[in-house]
């Protein structure tokens, strides 16, 4: 029996620009990357932020305005889809319809000059790995979603590519089954050691399946980290805001020594990482869930008042209203009592709140 | 990086186009021949030495016509690229020159000699009296501007155009060049003749005496008691038309969808009439019943006393043929557009308090605009084109088509007269095609989003139900009524005169008898029958082919100047049939495009007349195809040229039948065009039945029609019942398709219509 290997390899962008149309609007602006073999790598943003155009580049399927993409250090820049090693797994699965499982698997290894026999036997170890042998007969359209999601995976397996590309491979999958084709997703990545791109707007998604995430906004990279660089260190209001949830804060920073800042924030002073910051106003970013209710005039805490609390059966959301506006958080504590219009006071932990940039 | 091939000694695809152009050069007949090329029997004519059928390479060799041998010379110079590469910066500079050199040098060479030597006297002045000439050219010179072409192609894929892709730029090229060829080049020429006067110079005073001559423009009816202008004729006749034809289609559509009416079905059967029906059949059916000697007029100068008069010839006659033959055109074109309209949005008019009257009136009817616009357009262009109807109906009412065919055909032989009034026509056409465009707008009216809409469309208010539950119950009587005139009289002896049944037109028309080599065609009709199928047959399967490539180009690929190029390929679409006649006859009667007389010219009027409906119906259905599964494709390794071939093709198996069925029904009801084009030897059905009702013989006439939409019904409902098991085909076999997921929406081939038969 064949067995299903990777020939990972890197992908490198270097300052590539994509311009569409007449109108010269970037889809991507001079964006650079570096994705290492063997690493599960997600392009996060939100719709139209240039994310699929990024995979679309690396699989050849739009060809970049300027600038050089390299897989495994080969520049490939001027090459087609069809002379790349890069298989891609899409949004629709597109599976051929009026072809069998088996034939689809095969599909692409036909074209690889692979004898016969070689083909059956790489279709089946493909269709092993996903799961689905005894299923070659059938149409696509007598699989269930997460069945043809598999099937497509496999197609794109079986040609031991470089890089595997995913776009949104989960958006047509309800919400239980997520869940579980992401984990399998992450757990043939990882046993075969495949160099993957997966794109996405799910940011439980990406911080879940990613070795690193780069956020992507308005057609530049907005930050480039693993998921937990990116959760508590935000680098800018907008990465804060769209991975998890933030409040924001106008501050000000009144001292640095080093490597701590201290900041104010109407009545509190924190010490915080200085993040590069000087002294002067800032921003601070702060999870909902790292913040604290505490009584009302407890020292060192933001006075404010409970607007809303909300139920949500695993934890309560109150939204307080304080000097900066209203403050949206989250707690585990389901018992506490607290109601609207009562008045508490914000406690911030040390390793909550963030100072940003912007 | 898939594939590392290196190439050693000649790239393939090379290698096939220069032995292409070899074959071309040195095989086969450089010069078109007098037989068929395809019975071989100029091999027995002194091939390959006589100069009528000798390939190029012997002529020059036999030092005649030397100017064809830099063309052998060119096809050498690829052996250059000898182990080269694909992406050698000098591999697609080398093929681009070559290409675009032996392409422009082939052509150059077959305008510039004719049968008479130089065809310029500058020329002449230039080059000296040259003691040679040359025919048209033949299959020998045709592979050759085809390896020309398709090097050019391959150099230009080598240096990066559309991404290197040899399959797309090659298809580009090919469809640019046949329909420059064949469309443009014609129409051009067209132009140019229409400035030549009697004595054989260009003059444009005298064109532009003819254009805006009394004949074409004159308001004689509106100041006097005559006729007016020809165009003036042509133009109201087709806005009645257009109007009228629009008004009643959306009766009909609005029946079938806002009714309730239980028997839609019946009803969309009549939108396969116009396909089947060759366009004058209907104008020889109101003759039967409203001519001087019609079943009506006859009963009504009986009944009231009313004397019998030819009233029915001129506007009124045109004017109940051509509804009775394009209301179903508008019919079809409006209940897609009525049907597409999502209900929610009249739910939501009629949530927001909108009464039926209200809803109807501000939010049905101004989404329907775009179908309305489109069934005027078709309705004023078939009127417009319309040759058959005129020509047994027209009476002392002139209009523009046939006005161009008494121009070549009657005694004075002008063609520049003809040209003149066909680009009046050609004007027309075309003004209408862009006033719609124009008139269409920016505005938005696509209701259907991707989300399914569920919802039922509300009914019409009864006022307006009854009304056009009775319109169209009249139309659908007469309809009937009219064709079964057709069948009924294709019985009758001599109409009006001696009423007794006989069998005797068919008789005449399609006896078959035995003789002792077998079976005799012994009917007058057969060879016409014959020649109309065969000609049909070989059209449909190229007709199909070039529009579904030309609509994968427009639906799949993005290239420079596609808007251009899109606009080309749907020109012929507003182009008359008459039009595209006249031109051929032009343009296609001297070297070095001599076709004249043959079967071939009759094959490419076809291919390009219907061109668009192979084209529509390719696109209608590619764009249900979602483009992730190209893109999957190849993103798994194979070519372009693989994914049309494995993935595109058969996913549009029904496209495909629907393409082919309907471009071999056109080319059997066609008339506008060939009547200019048939020949002796290439006698078409329907020129052949014209001629019938020229010599009075109607009998004959409608019993020939009535076998041809016999004919016809069989082959659309062979086609009706494939594309139905097609359309379950594979996937279907476990029955639930409702739970089925599937990238390919059920997409019912649309039929598409331009110009008139």
């Amino acid at each position: 029996m064949a067995e299903i290997k990777s020939n990972a390899a890197s992908v490198e962008f270097r300052n590539v620009s994509k311009f569409y149309g007449k109108s010269k609007v970037a889809a991507v602006n001079d964006v650079s990357l570096n994705v290492e073999a063997g690493k599960l790598v997600t392009l996060l943003g939100p719709s139209g932020c240039g994310k699929t155009t990024t995979l679309r580049m690396i699989a050849g399927l739009e060809m970049a305005t300027s600038g050089e993409i390299l897989i495994g250090g080969a520049d490939v820049t001027s090459l087609p889809a069809t002379d790349r090693d890069v298989s891609m797994v899409f949004q629709s699965y597109a599976l051929f319809p009026h072809m069998s499982v088996m034939e689809n698997v095969q599909y692409g290894l036909r074209f690889s000059g692979f004898p016969k026999k070689e083909i059956a036997e790489r279709a089946n170890a493909g269709l092993e790995l996903v799961g689905l042998t005894g299923y070659g007969d059938r149409l696509p359209s007598q699989l269930s979603g997460g069945q043809q999601q598999r099937v497509a995976v496999a197609r794109a397996l079986v040609l031991e590519p470089q890089v595997l590309l995913f776009d949104e491979p989960l958006s047509n999958l309800d919400a239980k089954l997520r869940r579980r084709v992401r984990e399998e997703i992450r757990e043939i990545q990882q046993k075969l050691g495949l160099t993957v791109v997966y794109v996405t707007h799910d940011q439980e998604e990406a911080l879940a399946v990613s070795d690193r995430i780069i956020v992507m906004n308005n057609a530049v990279i907005a930050q480039d980290g693993t998921p937990r660089e990116l959760y508590d260190a935000p680098a800018s209001a907008f990465v804060a805001d769209f991975i998890g949830e933030a409040n924001m804060f106008d501050c000000e920073v009144v001292a640095v020594d080093g490597d701590v800042a201290t900041v104010r924030l109407g009545p509190v002073t924190l010490n915080l990482p200085a993040r590069d910051h000087a002294a002067g106003p800032a921003r601070l970013a702060a999870r909902p869930n790292r913040i604290d209710i505490a009584a009302a005039e407890t020292p060192g805490t933001l006075p404010g008042t409970i607007e809303k609390a909300t139920y949500v059966g695993s934890h309560l959301e109150f939204v307080v209203g304080t000097e900066f506006g209203e403050v949206f958080v989250v707690s585990p504590d389901v018992d506490s009592g607290l109601r609207a219009g009562q008045p508490v006071g914000l406690a911030f932990p040390e390793r909550g709140p963030v100072l940003i940039k912007g | 990086m898939r594939h590392h091939k290196e190439v050693h000694g000649l790239h393939p695809t090379v290698i096939l186009w220069v032995a292409v152009g070899l074959i071309g050069f040195a095989v086969l007949p450089w010069y078109g021949t007098d037989s068929n090329f395809f019975t071989l029997s100029w091999l027995l004519d002194g091939y390959p030495l006589d100069s009528d059928v000798a390939p190029a390479l012997f002529l020059a060799l036999q030092g005649e016509k030397p100017w064809l041998a830099p063309i052998g010379v060119l096809l050498l110079v690829p052996f250059l690229l000898w182990n080269r590469q694909k992406t050698d910066p000098f591999f697609g500079r080398l093929l681009i020159a070559v290409g675009a050199i032996g392409f422009a040098y082939l052509m150059l060479q077959g305008f510039a000699i004719g049968l008479r030597g130089w065809r310029f006297e500058w020329m002449t002045a230039l080059f000296g009296e040259l003691g040679d000439r040359q025919f048209g050219m033949g299959y020998g010179a045709m592979l050759a501007a085809g390896a020309f072409l398709f090097l050019f192609s391959l150099g230009l894929a080598g240096r990066g155009v559309v991404g290197g892709d040899v399959f797309v730029v090659s298809t580009i090229a090919f469809v640019i060049t046949v329909v420059a060829l064949f469309i443009f080049m014609p129409i051009l020429q067209m132009l140019a003749n229409a400035m030549i006067t009697q004595e054989g110079t260009y003059s444009l005073s005298s064109f532009a005496g003819k254009i805006f001559s009394e004949r074409l423009w004159g308001l004689g009816c509106v100041t006097q008691n005559i006729g007016c202008g020809v165009a003036w004729n042509s133009l109201f006749l087709a806005i009645l038309v257009g109007v009228l034809t629009t008004l009643l289609g959306l009766v009909f559509a609005l029946v079938v969808t806002r009714t309730g009416f239980r028997y839609g079905r019946v009803l969309r059967a009549l939108t396969v009439l116009p396909i089947i029906t060759p366009p004058f059949v209907i104008g020889l059916a109101i003759i039967l019943l409203f001519g001087l000697s019609g079943a009506v007029t006859q009963m009504f100068a009986e009944l009231f006393g009313m004397q019998a008069t030819r009233w029915v010839y001129g506007l009124p006659g045109l004017l109940i043929a051509q509804l009775l033959a394009f209301t179903p055109i508008a019919f079809l074109v409006l209940i897609g557009v009525v049907e597409g309209i999502s209900p929610s949005m009249e739910e939501a008019a009629q949530t927001l308090r909108a009464s039926r009257w209200q809803t109807f009136r501000t939010v049905s009817l101004p989404l329907m605009r775009p179908g309305l616009a489109n069934a005027f357009l078709l309705g004023f262009i078939e009127s417009m084109a319309d040759f058959g109807n005129p020509l047994v109906l027209g009476g002392n009412f002139d209009v523009l088509s046939t006005e161009i065919f008494f121009a070549i055909v009657g005694a004075q032989n002008d063609q520049a007269q003809a040209a003149v009034l066909a680009i009046v026509l050609l004007a027309f056409t075309l003004g209408a095609f862009y006033a719609q465009r124009f008139w269409l707008g920016q505005k938005s009216y696509t209701t259907v989003s991707g989300k399914g809409d569920s919802g039922v469309h509300p009914l019409l208010p009864s006022g307006l139900r009854y009304t056009v539950f009775a319109i169209a119950g009249f139309w659908v009587l007469f309809t009937v009524f009219v064709y079964a005139t057709i069948f009924y009289g294709s019985f009758v002896k001599l109409w009006g005169v001696d009423n007794s049944l006989t069998l005797v037109h068919y008789v005449k028309s399609f006896a078959i008898g035995w003789t002792e080599f077998g079976i005799h065609w012994k009917g007058a009709a057969w060879s016409s029958f014959w020649t109309t199928i065969t000609i049909a047959l070989v059209s449909a399967p190229l007709t199909a082919a070039i529009g579904l490539l030309t609509a994968y180009l427009l639906v799949r690929q993005d290239f420079a100047g596609k808007d251009a190029f899109e606009f080309g390929t749907m020109l012929s679409f507003a182009i008359p049939g008459t039009v595209i006649g006249v031109s051929y006859v032009i343009a296609f009667n001297v070297p070095p495009i001599e076709l004249t007389g043959t079967g071939v010219i009759l094959v490419l009027s076809f291919i390009f007349r219907n061109m668009p409906v192979g084209v529509r119906a390719g696109v209608a259905s590619m764009s249900q195809i979602d483009r992730s599964l190209d893109e999957s494709s190849l993103t798994l390794g194979a070519n372009s040229w693989q994914t049309f071939r494995k993935i595109v093709l058969p996913l549009l198996r029904p496209a495909i039948l629907a393409a082919l069925v309907y471009s071999f029904v056109r080319a059997m009801t066609a008339i506008s065009a060939i009547i200019f084009l048939v020949s002796a030897r290439y006698d078409m059905s329907t020129s052949y039945i014209i001629g019938r009702v020229e010599n009075n013989e109607y009998g004959i006439a409608i019993a020939y029609s009535a076998v041809l939409i016999a004919v016809m019904l069989a082959v659309i409902g062979l086609m009706q019942l494939a594309v139905g098991s097609l359309n379950i085909g594979r996937r279907g076999r476990d029955g639930d398709l409702s739970q089925s997921r599937t990238n390919v929406a059920a997409a019912r081939p649309q039929p598409a219509f331009s110009g008139g038969g």
